[in-house]
């Protein structure tokens, strides 16, 4: 327990020091990296844990988003205003919506978030006095506590870096307490938890709330970070590719997401100053994974560790699974 | 008046259009057990290449009708056997996701290969001008949709009703462990039924060119129009499907015409409320993996 602490830390202080170290430019996609770590993350509880595939997880994201950005412009800047009221903004959508994808299973639940983040796009798209429609919302004012204001991108790279510490180790916290395990009971065999005599939808309902608020600060975080929204982030391309950036990394693991994040982020940066083709290599990029990598950088990692020390399998998950 | 009934002649060809597509989908989801989200992909392919058929090689609409449902039917066969079928083993959500990375290749292929600015097929002259009905002049080739989409339902249905084929994809649908067992080649029934879905993207695409027009993202608009028709209308019946895809389209049209700013809500929200309530679909059966 005191090695995870340990390296929480060492962590958080070696991201913390990157500002003197990397340029202004690769400070702003590691705050990318970051956000989408937390979006992904928030998914994974879903994907990973819960064992349910969601294709609409944009929705809670542009929910967050969108809302950051309007009470920013209309009532106040303030950093706990717009974050707290995203976040239950986000959580009041998760409760809706999840009250009605409860209903449902596997593909079934895929097609209904699906479907509730296309009439949340439709809406943000249509609604023009709003939400600036098509356009989007720009010049949203940066976040502040009282005069101190996050105004340039380095206080905006440590804003995001200590919401990320918090949500990853809430998040961490969570998937490791008796309740994460009965979602992982859950995601192996659902049955089986309910005859234990687990109430499972109510598991289920709440894993959903949980993963629907951590997407609404992801949201706002990417307000903050940008300073302009548009509907193209709640499209549900963009759920698509977090939910590639969940299988990529590894799905049911802490730690997989982060990464996946980080090599989309990096890929597309990367690719898209040689081609247009972003969408053929993230395609592409996907299916090596599911053919050849099922369980993503994480899994590639462990095999490797593994051949290394040559040590039994079991010792390994754990220990991966811990970091 | 008038008005209203041009709308329910552009809801019924859309809707038509839409059980093309929503068809094959239906047939491989309930057979393979693959929710084939490159569906909408094979369906941009089939208008794509009706657009280079017609605009390059040779002037016939009528040709490109033929030629290009065919072309779509052999990459439906290339990704079915190169993709697919060495990944059964990795299970549905698997496949899935495979399907999905493939929609987001086949989109930016599509994009090299024939740009991305907006290109239209022109409407065959035989089929250009109106058609007078009740007194009121109705496009012709709006009229010709609606009358091939009903031809392509009869003929499903009687296949799958009449035909000792039918009787397998039916059977399939209930149980294909047991249909395995009766000494009948699944593997070669999920090559078949992948191809005839992608001949019918194909023809649903090049029927939809002079229409719809062909532009980037096409596939994702109609793909997602599609899993809402699937949904509303439920698995393993042509006819769900049928009065699905007409409810869709007519719902599509007319809330556009009429409430523009809701019209993609209400489609969402139609399905939602009958995913909730009818979580089989309006019609469809139980299906065994649902």
């Amino acid at each position: 327990m005191k090695n995870t602490y340990v390296k929480f830390l060492i962590s958080f202080l070696a991201l913390a020091s990157t500002p003197f170290i990397l340029s202004l430019f690769h400070l702003n996609l590691l705050s990318e990296i970051l956000i989408l770590a937390i979006f992904a993350l928030s998914l994974n509880v879903l994907v990973g844990f819960t064992g349910l595939v969601s294709l609409g997880h944009a929705a809670f994201f542009g929910v967050g988003a969108y809302t950051a950005a309007l009470v920013a412009q209309h009532f106040s800047a303030n950093l706990l205003a717009t974050l707290g009221i995203a976040a239950f903004v986000s959580l009041l959508f998760a409760a809706i919506i999840g009250a009605f994808c409860m209903k449902v299973n596997g593909f079934y639940f895929l097609m209904l978030t699906l479907a509730f983040s296309q009439m949340i796009y439709s809406f943000i798209h249509q609604s023009t006095n709003l939400t600036g429609g098509s356009n989007g919302l720009s010049g949203i004012p940066k976040p502040e506590i009282g005069a101190f204001s996050f105004a340039n991108p380095v206080l905006v790279f440590y804003l995001v870096l200590v919401i990320f510490m918090i949500s990853y180790a809430v998040l961490r916290i969570t998937v490791k307490s008796p309740y994460g395990q009965v979602l992982i009971g859950i995601r192996e065999n659902e049955t089986r938890v309910k005859s234990m005599g687990y109430n499972t939808s109510l598991y289920k309902y709440s894993a959903f709330i949980i993963a629907g608020v951590f997407g609404g600060v992801a949201g706002t975080l990417y307000t903050y970070f940008n300073g302009f929204i548009a509907p193209s982030d709640v499209y549900w391309t963009m759920s698509g590719t977090v939910l590639i950036m969940v299988l990529v990394g590894g799905s049911g693991t802490m730690l997989g997401p982060v990464l996946g994040s980080a090599l989309i982020v990096i890929l597309e940066t990367i690719v898209s100053s040689y081609t247009s083709l972003w969408m053929l290599i993230l395609g592409a990029v996907l299916i090596a994974f599911v053919v050849f990598f099922p369980k993503g950088m994480v899994g590639i990692g462990q095999s490797l560790y593994r051949r290394f020390t040559n040590k039994p399998s079991v010792v390994n998950e754990k220990k991966s699974r811990a970091a | 008046m008038d008005i209203l009934g041009a709308q329910l002649v552009n809801g019924l060809s859309y809707g038509l259009l839409l059980f093309m597509i929503t068809c094959g989908l239906s047939l491989i989801f309930g057979i393979l057990g693959v929710l084939n989200l490159a569906h909408g992909s094979l369906y941009m392919f089939g208008a794509y290449i009706a657009y280079s058929l017609t605009a390059t090689y040779t002037q016939s609409f009528w040709l490109a009708l033929v030629v290009a449902p065919i072309i779509v039917a052999l990459i439906a066969l290339a990704v079915e056997r190169i993709l697919l079928r060495p990944t059964y083993h990795l299970g549905h959500l698997s496949q899935v996701l495979l399907t999905f990375g493939l929609a987001y290749v086949f989109h930016d292929l599509a994009s090299s290969v024939w740009g991305s600015n907006v290109l239209s097929v022109a409407v065959p002259s035989s089929l250009a001008g109106t058609a007078t009905i009740f007194g009121q002049a109705f496009p012709v080739y709006r009229l010709a949709v609606i009358f091939i989409g009903l031809i392509i339902a009869v003929l499903l249905w009687a296949i799958q009703e009449k035909t000792k084929w039918g009787a397998i994809i039916r059977a399939g649908l209930s149980d294909k462990e047991m249909i395995g067992g009766l000494g009948i080649n699944i593997k070669l029934v999920f090559t078949v039924v992948f191809v005839i879905g992608g001949i019918l993207a194909g023809l649903g695409g090049v029927v939809a060119a002079p229409v719809l027009g062909i532009y980037p993202s096409m596939e994702f608009e109609t793909l997602i129009l599609a899993l809402v028709v699937l949904v509303i209308g439920g698995l393993g019946t042509i006819g769900g499907t049928l009065a699905a895809s007409l409810l869709v389209g007519l719902v599509e049209t007319f809330s556009r015409f009429l409430l523009p700013e809701l019209s993609m809500f209400l489609v969402f929200g139609l399905m939602a409320v009958i995913l909730v309530f009818k979580p089989n679909g309006l019609l469809g059966k139980q299906v065994a993996h649902s």
